[in-house]
C-alpha cells in the first residue's frame, strides 16, 4: 500500500511536470512543423516569461489576481522576443542550409541566457519566485502496516498547473482546428510553397506561430517557477532541452504528440527521481531521446516524410 | 614542384618550427602565459579539426564532440594516475573515443540533419552524465585532480608537453589533409553534397558516415588525452553541450570544409578569449552575437571553404616577382 | 536467361496510390529502349525501383552480371546495384556542386579504388599510381563529351546543358553495363538534342552499353530507340517498335495534347 501510494504520488507529480513540459513542447513542435527549425532558444523564452512575472509580482505583491495578471503580462511581452528572433535571425536564413539556422538558433539561445545575466537588475544570482500558498489537497489516504497515515496529495500549485495547461491547450486546439488562421498554419506546415501559392501570407503565419509558441512558453515559465521557485537566467536550459525531447518523443510537428510526449517525459523523469536516482533522471531523458530516434524517429504520433528522388 | 620536394620542404619547416620553439619553451624565452596559450590553441585545433571532418566535410552536424574529448581526457587521466606512461594511456583513450564514435555513428545512419544533430547532443549529454555518475572512477562532479604531467621536472615537463602536443597537432594535420585529398576524401565530400547521388555512383554512404564518425571521435579523444597532462585537472563541466558548441563556433568562423580556417579560428579564438577576459560576463554575449552575425552575413566563414596550401605561397612569390612587386 | 535484365510484375504503392503496377521488362544486351508516358506516369519511379532507391512490393528484378551470374536486385542497396553495373542519371540534376567537374567524375571511381585509406594517408606508391590512372580515365571520358577543358571548374558554375552532360559522364565513369538515362534532353534545343542523340549512340557502341532512357522529346525517342515502352498511370500501355507505338490509338489518346516534335 505504501508503495502504491508512493507511485501514485510520483504519478501526480509527474503529470504536473509533464503538463509544463507539454506547454513548452507545443512551441517547439509548432515551429518545427512550420519552418523545420529546432528553435534552441525556445527554452529561454520560458526564462523571460518567468522574470517578467517575477518583477511584476515583486512590484504589486502576490495574490491570485496579480498572479493571473502577471501571467497575462508575460504572455503578451514574451512573444515580442519570439517575434524578433524569428524576424531578424531566422527569417533571413529560411532558404539557407539548415545547419546555418541551427547554429543561429543555438547562438540566440546562448545570447539570451547570458544577455539576461549581464543585465544589472537580473544578474547571475538565484531568486525566489513568490508562491501563493502551500496548500495541499489529499487525494487518497490510508493506513500502512504500522498504523501510520500515508497519503497521496496534490498541491495547489499543481492544480494551478493542470488548470492553466489544460485551458491553454484547449485554446490552442480550438485555434488550430477551428479558425482560418489555424487552417493556414496547418497548410503552411504541410507545404510552405504551395500555401504561398494559395494566397496565404506565409511570413505572417510563421510570425503567428512563433508568437503563440512564445506565449505558451511564457506561461510554462511561470508555472515552472511556481513549482520550483528558484529562478535564474539559465533556468530554461534543462526544461527546454527536455521539452524538446518530449516533442521528438511525441512526434515533432504533431500537436497531440507534443502533449503526449510532455506528459510521458514528465512521468519518466519524476518516477526516475523518485525510485532510481535523481542524478540519473537527466540521463534517462536523453536515453529516451536516443531510443526513440533509433526505433521510431518520427515519434509516437508523427509521420515520416519521404524525400522525392 | 615535385612531390618529394614538397614533402621535404614541409617536413623541414615542421622540424625547424619544433626545434626553434622547443628551445624557446625550455629556456623560458617564451613566457609561460604565451606558451600555455599556444599549446591550448593547438589542442583546440586538433579537436576542431575532428569536428570539421564529420561536420564540415561529411556534412553530419555533431553537437556532442565534447563528449568524445571528455572520454579521451578521463581515460588518460585514470590510467596515468595509476602509473601508466602517457603513450601507453593514449592508445586505450583513442580506442574508447573511437568506439564511442562508432556507437554514435551507427544509429545515426538512418537520421538526417536536425535529428542527427540532436542525437549527437543526446550522446554527449549521456557521456557527461556517465562521468558525473561514476565518482569513484572519475571524481564525479567535483573533478579529477592531480593528474600527472609528462615529467616531474618543471622545465622538462614543459618541453615534453610542447613536443607532445605539437607533434600530435602535425600528425593529425597530416592524417586529415592526406585523407581529404584522396578518393576517400572525395567520397566523404560527395556524401555531404548529395547522398542520393553519391549512392548512385557506387559510394557506400553508410560506411563513409560510420568511418567519418569513428575517426572524428578518435581524433577528438586524442585532443582530450592531451588535455589531461596539460591541465592536470579535469571537470565534467568542461565536456558539456556548451563546450561542443564552442567547437561548432570555431569551425563556423573558420569556414566549414576548410582546415586552414579551422586552425586559424581555433588559435584566434583562444587568444581572443584570453584578450576578452577583461570583459567578464560580456564575453559570453559577444560570442553568440558573433555566431549569429557570421551566419547572417558570412556563413562560409573566414576562408569560405578554401585552403592555404604550399602552392598558394609559392605562386604568390612567383607572381610577385614577375609583376615586379618589390618587397 | 539471355536477357541482361528481366523485370517481372513489379509494383509499388505509396499510401493509397499505386504508382507502378505489374511492370515487366525484358532487356536484351546492347538494346536501346525508351520509356515514355505522360507526366506522373511512374517512369522515374520505375528507375528508382530498378536502382534500389525504392523497394518494390511485388515482382522480381533479375540481372545478369559480368560473370554471368543471375542476381536479384530487389532489396539491394543503390550503391551495390551500381557496383554490379547499373548506373543512372537524375531528372533533377544532382551534381556535387562544390566539387570540380573532374572531381565529380572521380567519385564514380571510388568503389573500385585499389588503395586503402592507410595507403592514402601515407601516400604510398599505390596511391599515386591509382590517382594517375583514374585521372587519366576520367579526362578521357570528359574529352569524349567535349568537356575536358572544364575539368577544374566548379560543377555549380557550369551552364545547364553542360551540367546535364556531366551527369551522364559521371554515371558512365562507374563503368556500367546498363545505363539508365532520366530525361537526358530536358531543356535542350533541337541542335543540342541532335548532338545528344549522336553521343548516346556513340557511347553505346564504344562502351558496349545497354541503354534504357526516359524522355519526353519524341524526336530523340523515335530517332534512336529500337523499342519503346509506354507507361500511363503506372501501367504499361503499349510496347513495340517506334512505328508501332507512334500509331497506337491508346498511346495517342493518353498523350492527347502532349506530343512534342514527333
Amino acid at each position: 500500500m505504501t508503495l502504491l501510494a508512493q507511485v501514485l504520488q510520483q504519478v501526480v507529480n509527474g503529470l504536473a511536470l509533464g503538463s509544463i513540459y507539454a506547454l513548452i513542447s507545443l512551441g517547439y513542435t509548432m515551429v518545427y512543423g512550420i519552418v523545420r527549425l529546432i528553435n534552441f532558444a525556445h527554452g529561454d523564452l520560458l526564462t523571460i516569461g518567468a522574470f517578467i512575472a517575477y518583477f511584476f509580482i515583486l512590484a504589486v505583491g502576490i495574490n491570485p489576481i496579480t498572479l493571473t495578471l502577471a501571467m497575462v503580462l508575460a504572455m503578451v511581452i514574451t512573444p515580442l522576443f519570439g517575434y524578433s528572433l524569428e524576424r531578424f535571425a531566422y527569417r533571413p536564413l529560411r532558404e539557407a542550409p539548415r545547419i546555418n539556422s541551427l547554429i543561429t538558433a543555438i547562438g540566440a539561445s546562448i545570447l539570451i541566457e547570458n544577455g539576461l545575466r549581464v543585465i544589472p537588475f537580473i544578474g547571475t544570482e538565484f531568486r525566489r519566485f513568490p508562491t501563493l500558498t502551500l496548500n495541499q489537497w489529499v487525494l487518497m489516504q490510508n493506513l500502512d502496516e504500522h498504523g501510520q497515515i500515508i497519503k497521496v496529495t496534490v498541491s495547489q500549485t499543481q492544480l494551478l498547473v493542470f488548470a492553466v495547461a489544460a485551458l491553454l491547450m484547449l485554446v490552442l486546439v480550438l485555434i488550430v482546428d477551428k479558425t482560418k488562421t489555424g487552417k493556414a498554419m496547418r497548410a503552411t506546415s504541410y507545404d510552405m510553397k504551395a500555401a504561398a501559392l494559395m494566397g496565404i501570407n506565409v511570413n505572417r503565419i510563421v510570425s503567428i506561430t512563433f508568437i503563440i509558441g512564445s506565449a505558451l512558453a511564457a506561461a510554462a515559465g511561470i508555472l515552472f517557477a511556481s513549482s520550483y521557485p528558484q529562478i535564474e537566467p539559465y533556468m530554461g536550459i534543462m526544461p527546454g532541452l527536455k521539452a524538446f525531447v518530449a516533442a521528438v518523443l511525441g512526434g515533432i510537428g504533431s500537436i497531440p504528440g507534443a502533449m503526449l510526449g510532455g506528459l510521458i517525459l514528465g512521468l519518466a523523469e519524476t518516477l526516475t527521481k523518485g525510485f532510481i536516482s535523481s542524478q540519473l533522471s537527466d540521463a534517462v531523458v536523453f536515453l529516451i531521446l536516443i531510443i526513440i530516434l533509433m526505433v521510431r524517429p518520427s515519434g509516437l504520433l508523427g509521420q515520416t516524410i519521404k524525400e522525392k528522388v | 614542384m615535385k612531390t618529394s620536394q614538397k614533402f621535404f620542404l614541409l617536413f623541414g619547416l615542421v622540424f625547424a618550427f619544433l626545434v626553434v620553439f622547443s628551445i624557446l619553451v625550455y629556456f623560458r624565452i617564451l613566457d609561460r602565459y604565451f606558451s600555455r596559450l599556444l599549446l591550448w590553441g593547438a589542442i583546440q585545433s586538433i579537436i576542431a579539426i575532428s569536428l570539421n571532418l564529420i561536420t564540415g566535410f561529411t556534412g553530419q552536424l555533431s553537437l556532442g564532440q565534447a563528449g568524445f574529448v571528455g572520454l579521451g581526457a578521463y581515460t588518460t587521466a585514470i590510467l596515468t594516475t595509476q602509473g601508466w606512461p602517457f603513450l601507453f594511456a593514449l592508445l586505450p583513450s583513442l580506442a574508447i573515443a573511437g568506439l564511442a564514435g562508432f556507437l554514435v555513428g551507427w544509429p545515426s545512419l538512418r537520421l538526417r540533419g536536425d535529428y542527427l544533430a540532436i542525437m549527437t547532443l543526446g550522446f554527449g549529454e549521456i557521456i557527461r552524465s556517465l562521468i558525473i555518475n561514476l565518482p569513484d572512477l572519475t571524481g564525479g562532479a567535483s573533478g579529477f585532480k592531480d593528474i600527472p604531467g609528462f615529467h616531474p621536472d618543471g622545465d622538462l615537463n614543459r618541453l615534453f608537453l610542447f613536443l607532445g602536443i605539437f607533434i600530435s597537432f602535425f600528425l593529425v594535420l597530416f592524417l586529415v589533409v592526406n585523407l581529404i585529398r584522396s578518393s576517400y576524401g572525395r567520397a566523404i565530400i560527395s556524401v555531404r553534397e548529395d547522398e542520393i547521388a553519391a549512392r548512385s555512383m557506387g559510394v557506400d554512404i553508410q560506411l563513409v558516415k560510420i568511418g567519418a564518425f569513428t575517426l572524428s571521435a578518435l581524433i577528438a579523444g586524442w585532443g582530450g588525452a592531451l588535455q589531461a597532462p596539460f591541465l592536470n585537472y579535469l571537470a565534467p563541466s568542461s565536456y558539456d553541450f556548451l563546450k561542443s558548441v564552442d567547437f561548432v563556433v570555431i569551425i563556423v568562423l573558420g569556414g566549414m570544409g576548410s582546415i586552414t580556417g579551422t586552425i586559424l579560428a581555433a588559435f584566434g579564438l583562444t587568444y581572443l578569449q584570453e584578450w576578452l577576459r577583461f570583459l567578464g560576463d560580456y564575453r559570453m554575449v559577444i560570442y553568440p552575437l558573433l555566431m549569429i552575425l557570421m551566419m547572417l552575413f558570412r556563413p562560409q566563414g573566414l576562408m569560405g571553404g578554401r585552403e592555404w596550401t604550399l602552392e598558394t605561397f609559392i605562386r604568390k612569390k612567383i607572381s610577385d616577382s614577375k609583376v615586379g612587386n618589390h618587397g | 536467361m539471355d536477357s541482361l535484365l528481366k523485370v517481372e510484375d513489379v509494383s509499388i504503392q505509396f499510401g493509397g496510390l499505386k504508382a507502378v503496377s505489374d511492370f515487366s521488362l525484358d532487356l536484351r544486351s546492347r538494346e536501346l529502349v525508351g520509356l515514355i508516358g505522360p507526366n506522373g506516369a511512374g517512369k522515374t519511379t520505375v528507375f528508382n525501383i530498378l536502382t534500389g532507391v525504392y523497394l518494390p512490393q511485388t515482382g522480381t528484378i533479375l540481372y545478369r552480371d559480368r560473370y554471368e551470374r543471375l542476381i536479384h536486385l530487389e532489396g539491394l542497396s543503390p550503391n551495390k546495384i551500381t557496383q554490379l553495373g547499373l548506373a543512372r542519371t537524375f531528372q533533377n540534376i544532382r551534381l556535387f556542386s562544390n566539387l570540380t567537374v573532374l572531381e565529380n567524375v572521380l567519385v564514380s571511381h571510388h568503389f573500385r579504388i585499389q588503395y586503402n585509406w592507410l595507403e592514402a594517408v601515407f601516400r604510398l606508391p599505390r596511391f599515386w599510381q591509382e590517382e594517375t590512372r583514374i585521372k587519366e580515365q576520367s579526362l578521357e571520358l570528359l574529352e569524349i563529351f567535349g568537356m575536358a577543358n572544364l575539368a577544374h571548374q566548379r560543377a555549380s558554375q557550369l551552364p545547364y546543358g553542360q551540367q546535364r552532360k556531366l551527369e551522364i559522364v559521371r554515371a558512365l565513369a562507374t563503368q556500367p553495363r546498363l545505363l539508365l538515362l532520366d530525361e537526358p534532353a530536358a531543356g535542350m534545343n533541337p541542335q543540342e538534342t541532335r548532338q545528344l542523340m549522336e553521343l548516346i549512340q556513340f557511347i553505346r557502341e564504344r562502351f558496349h552499353l545497354t541503354i534504357l532512357l526516359i524522355e519526353h522529346d519524341m524526336s530523340l525517342v523515335m530517332g534512336i530507340c529500337e523499342r519503346i515502352l509506354v507507361l500511363d498511370y503506372g501501367r504499361i500501355l503499349a510496347e513495340g517498335r517506334p512505328e508501332e507505338v507512334r500509331t497506337n490509338p491508346e498511346v495517342i489518346r493518353a498523350y492527347l495534347g502532349e506530343v512534342s516534335g514527333a
